[in-house]
């Protein structure tokens, strides 16, 4: 049993780490969210020279099939420079799910890892909370052509989006029936589709989407998509949830070094009992949002229902864990902590993000719970 | 990273699984599960077992009478133990003085004592704390004046638990006035029934008897029961630091069994006719408790895996011992809470009045987490040691 990564893994995380120094460093963060996709797209280039987006995907889609480990080593070092973009929904998330459409589909695939397209998964409805079972959107088969009707009302990293996979209805009884999903791929230029994007505060960029008898490919088997997407999700999760442990390490070290340089009342304010402790508590909250990732990592060789078990206990910590630590930090830092030109407000932003992103704390509280 | 079990290891857990399907008997449970203590007898009956297996000593090493367990073992070792609902051993013997025993110790002390801490002959107490020297250890003013072939020990030691259980006492005393006040202390391995020892009970909030106030008068004890060298007491401490880890990582397995306890009592409750346990709002309580629970359990795995590993685990040690305390107060208030209004009834008063199921030993439990943030190193101090020596943030 070791906790450490890998030799391999901790080379991967290290380049990782000077790239994300390199192409992100904090100073360019105003400029990076101003621009938005055309901000990101040389680093996105680099990116797939390196092999990164090939990395998540699986050998037979033509990827390199990376397990959680390799993924999760990634995303701790987009997490420590708060690298933008849509990797997870592109490169994890979609791949996930087109793997299952069979050798049609990797043409697509092979662009989504050459960095050539984007694409997104419309998991989430109106009334659905973060449910994914929930699925009230249409397909109907009129000759040899499947449309699609309804709202996605919130679309993961769907803002630069060139393909969207979209869950829709071909059986079961009512929206909430966890039989009778099947998954569809449509073209964000296809007639019938409007896609409304939105910036959050942590500079990703989302859609909504509403289909009005959209004209859709459907993949995979048809009426049994719910444990595909989950699974697919889970594992665009181990990327989130290692890149949100990077913040908060990131984010903690700088407090650390800023509470021994920063003086007041003539001396260090890391002399300062109070906000030692702060600290401490700071560095557990880190401890324990790393073991959840270990404990991801355990779990997922003991079977499927282990696995997603793990996945919300680890929403949940991380979730809590990330959200104090970027909390603490600004406090800590004081004004300057407030301030949108230090680096720190924006870990507090994007870990106030991650903690929502595919289910709420709650949502996966309950999940566990259940 | 790699996260399997070895096929050795999986085996070994099937030996361990096997040892502890008998032999816990059904009346320790709630106790156990509420992180009480069992009565000496019945403590003492489970180490002799444990001792028979030659499973007594799972820290130790093989040449002192460990079974010689890798860590990941101990780690195995405990959550078995955990799980069929068997005690923590008690650890004043086995895990403060053994260890110093077998590394500064002489030949002749480590000859007879270590043995007999295996084996439950002995049972140890710890003369450290003063009225005065709580946290601040180093102030303790006991002394031990060296007079012919003995030493001659006067003071007042608090907080001394199980001294009215104890056989032996491991005592740190003042032999000299140095500038520094964590020199001129010395180890001092003392008989309970040298003359001269007082030992009154000390009630405590959770009104169980484990802990008293020890008074010496004219204690004299034999040159021969010094641990190592005169003045050296305080250091010979560290050594317990290197393995406090190891105390709080086995503590932190068991609390699985106060998880089990709260789902059973909130199975049992119902309130119109609805058990507690399917009330969406307690379901969500315990998932947050459980999650907490697994986050600290990998932390102990982790520092295990480090140990096994040669890594060093850093403040891991003391954030552990942290976070246990919380969880353990958490865990026992909500198992209390589950009981509802009848949590209320600690004591019977009438002959013949029949006590809630769990009752009162949840209730004790609750009450008696909460010196488990304050004894081995308060939170407070905890919090200090992390700052210092992780964090070099200096006071």
């Amino acid at each position: 049993m070791q906790f450490s990564y890998s030799d391999e893994q901790a080379m991967l995380l290290e380049s990782v780490e000077r790239f994300g120094a390199q192409h992100f460093p904090p100073g360019e963060r105003h400029r990076l969210i101003r621009e938005g996709r055309s901000g990101e797209e040389a680093a996105w280039a680099a990116m797939a020279e390196l092999g990164w987006l090939l990395l998540p995907i699986p050998e037979d889609a033509g990827g390199l099939g990376g397990g959680i480990a390799d993924l999760m080593a990634l995303g701790e070092g987009f997490g420590r420079h708060l690298v933008p973009g849509p990797y997870v929904a592109s490169c994890v998330l979609a791949p996930a799910l087109l793997a299952h459409g069979g050798e049609a589909l990797h043409p697509l695939i092979g662009e989504l890892g050459a960095g050539t397209s984007i694409a997104a998964a419309a998991l989430l409805e109106p009334d659905a909370g973060y449910d994914l079972h929930h699925i009230a959107t249409i397909a109907t088969l009129a000759g040899d052509t499947w449309t699609l009707t309804g709202t996605k009302c919130h679309v993961e990293d769907g803002g630069d989006a060139d393909w969207f996979i979209i869950p829709a209805r071909t059986g079961g009884t009512g929206a909430r029936d966890p039989e009778g999903i099947s998954l569809f791929l449509v073209a964000a230029d296809t007639p019938g589709l409007a896609v409304e994007r939105f910036r959050a505060i942590d500079g990703h960029r989302h859609a909504r989407l509403t289909l009005e008898k959209v004209a859709a490919r459907p993949f995979g088997a048809q009426g049994s998509a719910l444990a595909l997407i989950e699974a697919a999700v889970a594992r665009a999760l181990c990327v989130q949830l290692a890149e949100a442990v990077g913040s908060m390490e990131a984010v903690s070290d700088i407090t650390l070094e800023y509470l021994r340089t920063r003086e007041q009342f003539g001396r260090p304010i890391g002399s300062f009992q109070v906000l030692q402790h702060r600290m401490v508590d700071m560095r557990i909250a880190c401890e324990e949002a790393r073991a959840m990732l270990c404990h991801i990592a355990i779990a997922s060789a003991e079977g499927e229902a282990a696995f997603q078990r793990a996945i919300a206990a680890a929403k949940v910590r991380i979730g809590e864990c990330g959200v104090y630590v970027g909390q603490q930090a600004v406090q800590l830092h004081g004004g300057v902590g407030f301030s949108d030109e230090l680096i720190v407000s924006h870990h507090l932003k994007r870990q106030m993000m991650l903690a929502i992103a595919h289910g709420s704390i709650d949502h996966h509280r309950a999940r566990f719970a259940a | 990273m790699h996260f399997t079990l070895d096929p050795a290891d999986i085996a070994f857990r099937e030996e361990v699984r096997e040892f502890f399907a008998t032999g816990i008997p059904p009346e320790w449970r709630t106790r156990v599960r509420a992180g009480l203590r069992l009565n000496p007898e019945e403590l003492t009956a489970y180490q002799k077992r444990l001792a028979a297996k030659g499973w007594g000593a799972p820290t130790w090493p093989a040449e002192y009478g460990g079974p010689g367990w890798s860590p990941i073992q101990q780690y195995i070792f405990w959550s078995e133990a955990a799980a069929a609902d068997a005690p923590a051993q008690f650890h004043q013997g086995l895990e403060l003085i053994g260890p110093i025993i077998f590394t500064y110790g002489s030949p002749e002390q480590k000859a007879h004592y270590l043995p007999r801490i295996i084996n439950a002959d002995d049972w140890w107490c710890q003369g450290y704390s003063e009225p005065n020297a709580g946290s601040d250890l180093a102030s303790l003013r006991t002394r031990a004046v060296r007079d012919g072939d003995h030493y001659v020990l006067n003071g007042q030691k608090a907080w001394t638990s199980y001294g009215h259980v104890a056989s032996h006492c491991f005592v740190l005393a003042r032999t000299s006035d140095e500038a520094k006040r964590q020199q001129g202390i010395s180890l001092l391995l003392v008989d309970m029934k040298t003359p001269g020892i007082t030992i009154r009970p000390v009630a405590t909030m959770d009104e169980k008897h484990h802990t008293n106030e020890m008074f010496l008068d004219d204690v004299r004890v034999p040159v021969t029961a010094l641990v190592g060298e005169e003045g050296r007491g305080w250091e010979y401490g560290k050594v317990l630091l290197d393995r406090e880890r190891m105390v709080t990582a086995s503590v932190a397995v068991f609390l699985t069994q106060t998880i089990r306890a709260i789902r059973e009592a909130a199975t049992r409750r119902t309130i119109g006719g609805v058990a507690l346990i399917d009330k969406p709002g307690f379901r969500a309580k315990l998932a947050q408790y459980e999650i907490e629970v697994i986050a600290l359990q990998t932390m102990v795995l982790r520092v295990m895996a480090d140990a096994s590993a040669g890594v060093d685990s850093g403040p891991l040690g003391s954030m552990i011992k942290l976070r246990w305390s919380q969880l353990s107060q958490a865990g026992t208030a909500l198992w209390v809470g589950a009981l509802g209004p009848e949590a209320a009834h600690f004591a019977s008063v009438d002959q013949g009045a029949r006590l809630p199921e769990d009752m009162p030993y949840a209730m004790q439990g609750a009450l008696y987490a909460r010196v488990t943030s304050i004894y081995g190193g308060s939170s407070e101090i905890q919090h200090n040691i992390i700052a210092q020596r992780a964090l070099g943030l200096k006071g």
